[in-house]
């Protein structure tokens, strides 16, 4: 490839578990790793545009102590001196969070996010914040106020979305791991079209306090790697019970690290056919189903029975969700109203200013969400959308409680497509088709993870999906190892070659 | 001028349930009280009390749950509803809230949150958590002191908002020049406890908040301060021709602060209601505010900016599903409720009103103490309810009182004289003997009492002639004159006693 950019897909200095564990022997300083990564920064973020903020300020003292931890013989944490890039929707004591809108431009929160405070505490030092669609609302990065992210494998395309900003900060070496937050896709679909690991976890295993809701029954955060045993660390390094988030689950969280390696022999896999293209839901590319089938077959390969099943309820998932996703983001994003933070625009009374400034401060696809929430609750329509929704989503529920008696984990591609060219989507109904496969596990609160499984058209990456039940994560990450390992032994050439 | 507003646009809270409809159509037997209206119209009140918890934080964060601190300082990012905070669940504050359904007879069930939405700048997350659907506390009853009952129809939690302070000519929200906002109440634990239109009047109606306020006291579940705001009262308020079982238009009045108000409010309403029906019209229902000052009502808000509040179950929370175990140890940590109180007091023979009064006081426990101890209780229960009525009575020892209402049965007391020490029995904790002693207050022997009276019939013969035939006025001359002779320290009814005896004699 003759794309800079690409190259700094490789110029990642270690994964974060080789880096955490020169780090704590003393033979990198922290400093040095964070150096590396903010002089790659530096260099392409411009042609990117990954980043709403860059803390490297913040992030070298933030080395500098840990440093000093090894020097003095204590504990520096399991990520210790790993740079790790924040979704700008993830709280940042005293640190600008935007949710990439105008309403909340120039709001510092006086506080930390429980998996900011995780992420400090286990040594990792955060680098900045990453752009996003605004409030999360789109599978391009597009619908950010500070414009587009792209594609570091193909400038002109989009890196996906809504945490488009968080995939190509790794795929582009800008740091090893980063965040995002998925509430219909937003964590898969991207890491899928930037060739990186992106995984949701179960609904409650990671603590929400702190992520600026988009729709709070199904917005989860979660991690991206280059590669799946880093997403995994990461994972472990955020997961756990908070007593700050009543809907975070009290069972312990599965020890992912110690499982990551027993491979699948004997792992009973099922294939969804709803979402292979094989039912009433097409749009899928061709280049796409053939790397699904052949790592479905790689799986076999190593032992896993495949078989395909069928989950009925999965092909309403996406109807469901725009009711009930918009439903409550109608309700979550009341709050910016001018009175308290962020913007404000003048008006003769209360109710004209609170106007203005919302209408001022979101943008479309925004306030398109709001207004279809908002008739979704509606008094007369209540029922007939809102209510509907809920009982597709038990539905859901129950097909794939259903498929997990017979299954241990199920595959699906991630995205139906490869990355797309920035300004080609611009029907919002075509754009949410990006998340079909991937709305079912955030209406379920079941896990789910998109590991590169070779390239698609344009030689552009393509992502399989695994999925789990509840707190199935050992064996989501174990599932996702044995592709990334059938991965690299199939594309090898594909993917170093050129 | 400075006008705090609590009054918001919202507040139809209480959403229309199966339970409600059927109370709309229940047929009360309690008569109407008089004077209110005409006689051929009867009231039809059901009332929202607004009450809050006494715990030490937030409903659904750690910021103090304090009255009276500066503004904006018992504040968190939580209650100030800052992006990306979650609510938690103040396990202390559905303790209460389970507490006060069982005080109130409710059935306490599994129950979810709900978001009501509706814009208002004293309301940091432009929603109000609060119950909808599903509430806490259903199904309960008050008994008010006269025996009629009022049907609680639901008892549920939710956060209190803010508060708006509005600087400008009229102190109204309309042409304020500006507003200050002080979020210290803003997710302060509420407790929303909406009757069944079962009130027939404006007495009744503070009876029924009188009753509550002392339940909600006695169970500590909130002080009941009406003028801290920790009490509030919002009135549905409709007329019928009396008899008929209809439900016409009801009006929700607002900002009534204090029993009186409400009182007051409910007939202006009333009034207003019959006055429009016999003018043939008709009212409009709407929310209407109480202004104390002008004595009237006025409409709150123009019909068009009536609100959808889109309730949902808030995704934030969890279903709160109490165990049956909890919620029988909290049944049985109830302590003694004003109604059983009461109960004790009549059981000792005490009348209603000295139940209400003692109950009311908090000087039950000190009556029947005393009448346990060997008191008259009639005696007794007069103390309380013409000579306790002060500061320090509650902490008066029961055997002193006990021993105090026994000299004065006895004699060795006048009722003059047992007042003056019973006060200074509250003042000083001194035993009974000794301040009457001190004060020289010793009663008469009879015997002595009977040789005063014999010298008075000696120099008044041609009176004791005509007393004695029947001339019942002159017992207050043969009295004045006793009581002359013994500078008032004689017992009335000793003598009045004594010039029976002789004059039938």
């Amino acid at each position: 490839m003759s794309n800079p950019i690409r190259s700094a897909v490789t110029a990642q200095l270690g994964t974060a578990v080789e880096l955490a564990a020169q780090v704590r022997s003393g033979e990198r300083s922290a400093v040095d790793v964070v150096d590396h990564y903010l002089a790659a920064i530096d260099a392409h973020e411009g042609d990117v545009h990954a980043f709403n903020t860059v803390t490297a300020e913040a992030a070298r003292e933030a080395a500098a102590a840990v440093d000093a931890k090894v020097a003095a013989g204590e504990d520096p944490g399991p990520l210790a001196g790993v740079p790790v890039a924040l979704k700008d929707n993830l709280c940042t004591n005293g640190v600008d969070t935007t949710c990439s809108s105008k309403i909340l431009e120039g709001w510092k929160p006086p506080y930390d996010a429980t998996v900011v405070r995780r992420l400090a505490a286990a040594g990792a030092v955060a680098v900045g914040k990453t752009n996003l669609d605004e409030f999360a609302m789109g599978s391009s990065t597009e619908n950010s106020a500070f414009g587009p992210s792209r594609n570091p494998l193909d400038l002109d395309r989009v890196p996906g979305g809504s945490s488009g900003g968080s995939s190509a900060a790794v795929a582009a070496g800008f740091a090893p791991i980063s965040l995002g937050s998925d509430t219909g896709g937003s964590i898969r679909q991207p890491a899928a079209l930037c060739g990186v690991v992106g995984m949701k976890p179960t609904y409650g295993a990671v603590s929400r306090y702190g992520l600026i809701a988009f729709a709070s029954s199904l917005d989860q955060i979660g991690p991206f790697a280059a590669d799946v045993a880093d997403a995994a660390a990461l994972f472990a390094a955020i997961a756990g019970h908070d007593d700050r988030d009543s809907t975070s689950v009290p069972q312990p969280v599965p020890d992912v690290m110690a499982s990551l390696g027993e491979g699948v022999a004997g792992l009973r896999v099922g294939v969804i056919s709803e979402l292979m293209g094989e039912g009433d839901l097409d749009g899928f590319e061709p280049e796409v189903l053939a790397r699904t089938r052949e790592a479905a077959e790689a799986l076999a390969a190593a032992g896993a029975t495949v078989e395909s099943v069928s989950v009925p309820s999965t092909i309403y998932g996406l109807s469901a969700y725009y009711q009930i996703a918009p439903a409550e983001a109608s309700s979550n994003l009341a709050r910016y109203d001018g009175v308290r933070y962020g913007n404000r625009q003048p008006g003769p009374n209360t109710a004209a200013m609170m106007r203005a400034t919302r209408t001022a401060g979101f943008g479309d696809e925004v306030k398109r969400r709001i207004i279809i929430g908002t008739y979704a609750l509606s008094a007369g329509y209540h029922d007939a959308f809102y209510g509907k929704a809920q009982r597709v989503r038990t539905m859901i529920i129950r097909d794939f409680a259903k498929a997990y008696e017979r299954f241990d984990v199920l595959l699906t591609p991630t995205s139906p497509c490869v990355a797309f060219p920035i300004g080609d989507v611009s029907d919002p109904l075509t754009m949410y088709l990006n998340d079909t496969c991937t709305i079912p596990s955030n209406l379920s609160g079941d896990p789910a993870i998109s590991v590169p499984f070779g390239t698609g058209a344009h030689d552009l990456p393509v992502g399989v999906q695994v999925l789990a039940p509840f707190l199935g994560e050992a064996k989501l990450f174990q599932t996702a190892a044995v592709l990334e390992a059938a991965a690299r032994d199939r594309f090898a050439t594909t993917s170093e070659g050129d | 001028m400075n006008v705090t507003d609590d009054s918001h646009p919202n507040d139809n809270a209480t959403p229309v349930s199966s339970t409600m409809l059927s109370s709309w159509t229940h047929e009360s037997d309690v008569p109407a009280e008089t004077g209110v209206v005409p006689d051929e119209w009867e009231l039809v009140i059901g009332l929202e009390v607004h009450a809050e918890l006494a715990t030490a934080t937030k409903m659904f964060s750690p910021a103090p749950n304090e009255f009276g601190a500066d503004p904006n300082t018992n504040v968190d990012p939580v209650c100030l509803g800052l992006p990306g905070t979650l609510p938690v669940v103040n396990a202390k504050a559905v303790e209460l809230s389970i507490t006060l359904g069982l005080a109130l007879d409710c059935t306490v069930q599994r129950c979810v949150f709900a978001r009501k939405n509706y814009f208002y700048p004293d309301m940091p997350k432009d929603y109000q958590i609060s119950q909808y659907d599903r509430p806490l506390n259903v199904n309960g009853r008050i008994e008010l002191p006269s025996g009629h009952v009022v049907r609680v129809e639901r008892a549920h939690m939710e956060e209190d908002t803010g508060k708006s302070t509005h600087i400008g000519e009229s102190g109204r929200i309309h042409d304020a020049g500006y507003s200050l906002i002080d979020y210290n109440r803003a997710g302060v634990p509420l407790l929303e406890i909406v009757s069944h239109p079962d009130i027939r009047g404006p007495e009744e109606a503070k009876a029924y908040v009188a009753e509550l306020q002392q339940i909600l006291i006695a169970t500590g579940v909130s002080d009941g301060k009406f003028e801290e705001g920790s009490m509030r009262v919002d009135a549905n308020v409709s007329v019928r021709p009396a008899g008929s079982d209809e439900l016409r238009t009801r009006c929700e009045i607002k900002n009534v602060n204090s029993l009186r108000s409400l009182g007051r409010a409910i007939t202006y309403e009333a009034r207003r209601h019959v006055d429009l029906y016999n003018a043939g019209d008709r009212p409009t229902q709407e929310t209407r505010h109480w202004d104390e000052e002008g004595g009237r009502t006025h409409p709150g808000r123009s019909k068009e900016q009536a609100e959808d509040y889109r309730y949902f179950d808030d995704p934030d929370l969890v279903p709160i599903d109490p165990a049956p175990e909890w919620i029988e140890q909290l049944r049985v940590a109830l302590p003694a409720l004003p109604r059983e109180r009461r109960q004790a007091i009549l059981d000792a023979g005490g009348s209603v009103d000295a139940a209400v009064m003692a109950v009311e006081r908090g000087l039950d426990g000190l009556a029947i103490a005393a009448i346990e101890a060997g008191a008259e209780a009639e005696r007794t229960l007069t103390h309380v309810a013409n000579n306790l009525a002060v500061d320090g009575a509650e902490a008066l020892d029961a055997g002193h009182f006990a021993e105090l209402v026994k000299m004065e049965t006895g004699g060795a007391l006048t009722a003059t004289q047992a007042k003056q020490v019973l006060a200074e029995m509250v003042e000083t904790g001194n035993a009974p003997a000794d301040i009457a002693a001190a004060r020289g207050f010793e009663a008469m022997d009879t015997s002595e009492l009977e040789t005063m009276l014999d010298g008075i019939i000696a120099e008044h013969p041609d009176e004791w002639q005509r007393f004695c035939e029947g001339e019942k006025k002159l017992q207050g001359m043969f009295t004045g004159q006793i009581m002359k002779a013994t500078k008032g320290q004689a017992d009335g009814k000793v003598i009045a006693q004594l010039l029976a005896k002789k004059s039938q004699g």
